[in-house]
């Protein structure tokens, strides 16, 4: 046995702690795959529709946007036809939103595993934000449809897809970390987050184009951290206007700010979770 | 000494709260109460609604051993391990383990009723932190050990619960792990299903191992742990030879161990004074063994000579089961002994019959006519041993067994 040889592995009061030990989530990132593989397959089991819900909900919330935004209020759409607009920024906001929905529920719904067996907390969270890629994958492939339909092939841009992508993913993780951990304690939290997305929704260019907002208050208007990423998302796959670098710079450090804040909130209360749960 | 242990402890704490006053339960008081906080003199904190579940727990454990924790209900058990385990971290001390932990904390964690048992399979080992490629070289030997070949690609919630707990205890069973901690896993499933957890763990222990284990079945402890741990309201009260330890839990268990006296009434003509129990290996340990004859001592007084008065001891399981009633007047000649006044002591021998476990002990005093004295519940009796593999039958007749051949060979 090599066991005198192992390092020790300590457990202390984990109180004042500030990060994380990422080479230790890394160590667990089979747990994470698997977590989220059971995410998929459990939600589509018995449904009918399967994957296609993936779509179906973006498909309507487009639906209802085109009508209100596109032909009642007339709102501008950066040139591009309003039904491809606000489909690419439902997907992204979908992206965004039930990530960070994900993200906040999983540790309550973890709870029997959190309390009886020790990994990394942190993966399960993160478990919860990866299997909307899958759901985003598949509103992006009708996204390709409509897009050959339309005849608008998207420019060289499309490379930086994955960017964007990744932005609204570590974006949905880090806000959704600090709604987890409050979740755990006040159940609250959850409630507050469906009034919070709704405001961020019609506060962030989903429905509309950021050029409503006067050009001297774009960057103000770009501290929402979501700003960044949907322009970026029309720019690489509408080839609309790309995002200035004062929008980039502004959403870029405010979605900064809430990931750190996020990671911290976590970590600071990661080893006491299994008490308050 | 350090170079050889896996396990220490110095002056390990926890401090649980208790109640929803000292943490509010939603955000609308938390938030009311952090602005009456500033509003108002700081309150003394409510000290008395926290509870500390373990205090100043020392422990220094050596590679390969295993180590039994025993003690009551709330002592402080399910914490150790927890902390231990990393599931929560201590309020003060610290607390560390070489080598890898393997938690077997309840059966079936992390299964998921809608995924196949394949599926289970991995899924429950990535959580037990058990790689993929090591899954997969021992998916066959999990799954022969559970014995659900043929429901492998069914959900889990179609399962039996016995086929639900042997799959689930397979594949911890095959975690790989220096240090294993168990809790209870012997607290589920049928006499068939604890008979095989138990060999395996005794398996797992003899591989050098380091194994703690913690559960209420003291027969268990003892079969498969060289040293004990007892711990009461969150403190060590003994460490040492499970054998030591565990006697010394019992006599703290059961304060009245084996004797009950009984208030003497001066104007019965009959008066039992006291009803004792004791093995015939000693009464100095308090602990009956099920294999030894078990000895009942009832003490009596007698004022006046009773034509033809008998007594009677009768055995009953916790359950109220009467086992066994066996009177005096059976075994003697039919007069009886008990003529002259006086104080006796009558003893009643009975062969190891009983399996390990509670049995109440009722007494009966009188004659066919008139009944003196019935106690019901008299005494106690704990019968400590092994179930010898068989948990459910009460009594063990040790009967002899023959085998022949019907053509005589």
């Amino acid at each position: 046995m090599d066991v005198a040889a192992a390092p020790w592995v300590e457990n202390t009061p984990g109180r004042g702690r500030t990060g994380l030990d990422w080479p230790e989530v890394w160590h667990y990132r089979e747990l994470v795959t698997f977590l989220a593989l059971r995410d998929v397959k459990v939600r589509y089991k018995q449904a009918v529709f399967g994957l296609l819900w993936a779509v179906i909900r973006p498909l309507v919330a487009m639906a209802v946007f085109t009508v209100v935004f596109g032909r009642l209020v007339h709102a501008p759409s950066d040139g591009v036809p309003y039904v491809l607009f606000a489909f690419t920024g439902v997907i992204v906001w979908t992206l965004f939103a039930d990530g960070l929905d994900a993200a906040t529920t999983s540790l309550v719904s973890n709870a029997a595993l959190i309390t009886k067996v020790y990994f990394p907390r942190v993966t399960v969270p993160l478990a919860g934000v990866l299997p909307r890629l899958l759901d985003f994958g598949v509103s992006l492939v009708l996204l390709a449809v409509l897009l050959v339909v339309a005849r608008r092939p998207p420019g060289p841009q499309v490379v930086l897809l994955p960017v964007v992508v990744l932005w609204c993913v570590v974006l949905a993780f880090g806000v959704g970390l600090i709604f987890a951990t409050v979740h755990v304690r006040y159940r609250d939290a959850h409630h507050a987050l469906g009034l919070l997305t709704q405001v961020w929704l019609f506060a962030s260019p989903v429905a509309y184009s950021s050029s409503l907002v006067p050009p001297q208050w774009r960057w103000v208007y770009a501290l929402n951290p979501m700003v960044g990423p949907l322009e970026g998302a029309r720019w690489t796959l509408l080839s609309t206007p790309p995002p200035s670098v004062t929008v980039l710079l502004a959403s870029l450090s405010t979605g900064l700010l809430a990931v750190w804040a996020g990671v911290r909130t976590f970590a600071r209360n990661e080893r006491r979770l299994a008490d308050v749960i | 000494m350090t170079g050889n242990t896996t396990i220490e402890m110095h002056g390990v704490g926890k401090r649980y709260r208790l109640g929803g006053t000292a943490a509010p339960d939603n955000l609308r008081e938390a938030l009311a109460r952090g602005f009456g906080r500033r509003l108002r003199a700081r309150q003394p904190p409510e000290e008395s609604r926290e509870v500390w579940a373990l205090r100043g727990v020392d422990l220094s454990v050596p590679a390969g051993a295993t180590l039994g924790i025993v003690g009551r209900n709330g002592a402080g058990k399910s914490t150790l391990l927890k902390i231990l385990s990393r599931i929560t971290d201590p309020t003060e001390g610290r607390s560390r383990v070489r080598g890898k932990v393997g938690s077997l904390l309840e059966v079936g964690t992390g299964f998921h009723p809608e995924l196949s048992g394949r599926e289970n399979i991995f899924l429950n080992a990535a959580i037990l932190g058990m790689p993929r490629s090591v899954v997969a070289r021992r998916l066959d030997d999990i799954v022969a050990f559970s014995g659900v070949e043929r429901f492998l690609d069914t959900p889990v919630k179609r399962y039996s619960s016995g086929m639900y707990l042997r799959l689930a205890f397979a594949v911890a069973a095959h975690i790989d792990a220096d240090v294993l901690l168990v809790d209870e896993v012997l607290a589920v499933g049928d006499a068939e299903f604890q008979r095989r957890c138990l060999g395996t763990m005794e398996t797992i222990g003899n591989s050098g191992r380091t194994v703690v284990f913690v559960s209420h079945n003291l027969d268990a402890v003892t079969r498969l742990c060289s040293t004990a741990l007892w711990l009461d309201a969150g403190r060590v009260r003994a460490v040492g030879p499970t054998a030591q330890v565990v006697d010394a839990y019992l006599l703290d268990a059961t304060p009245d161990a084996g004797s009950r006296v009984f208030a003497d009434d001066p104007a019965a003509p009959v008066a039992l004074a006291s009803v004792a129990t004791h093995g015939t290996s000693g009464p100095i340990t308090g602990r009956i063994l099920a294999d030894d004859p078990v000895v009942v001592d009832v003490a009596l007084v007698l004022r006046e000579p009773i034509p033809g008065l008998d007594l009677a001891v009768s055995v009953e399981t916790t359950g109220g089961t009467r086992l066994l009633d066996e009177s005096l007047s059976e075994a003697g000649p039919p007069t009886g002994p008990l003529t002259v006044a006086g104080p006796y002591m009558v003893s009643l021998t009975l062969p190891p019959l009983l399996m390990p476990g509670e049995y109440v002990l009722n007494v009966w005093i009188g004659t066919t006519y008139e009944t003196f004295v019935w106690e019901s519940a008299a005494g106690w009796l704990r019968l400590e041993g092994s179930h010898r593999g068989r948990p459910d039958r009460l009594l063990s007749s040790q009967g002899t067994w023959t085998v022949t051949t019907p053509e005589g060979r």
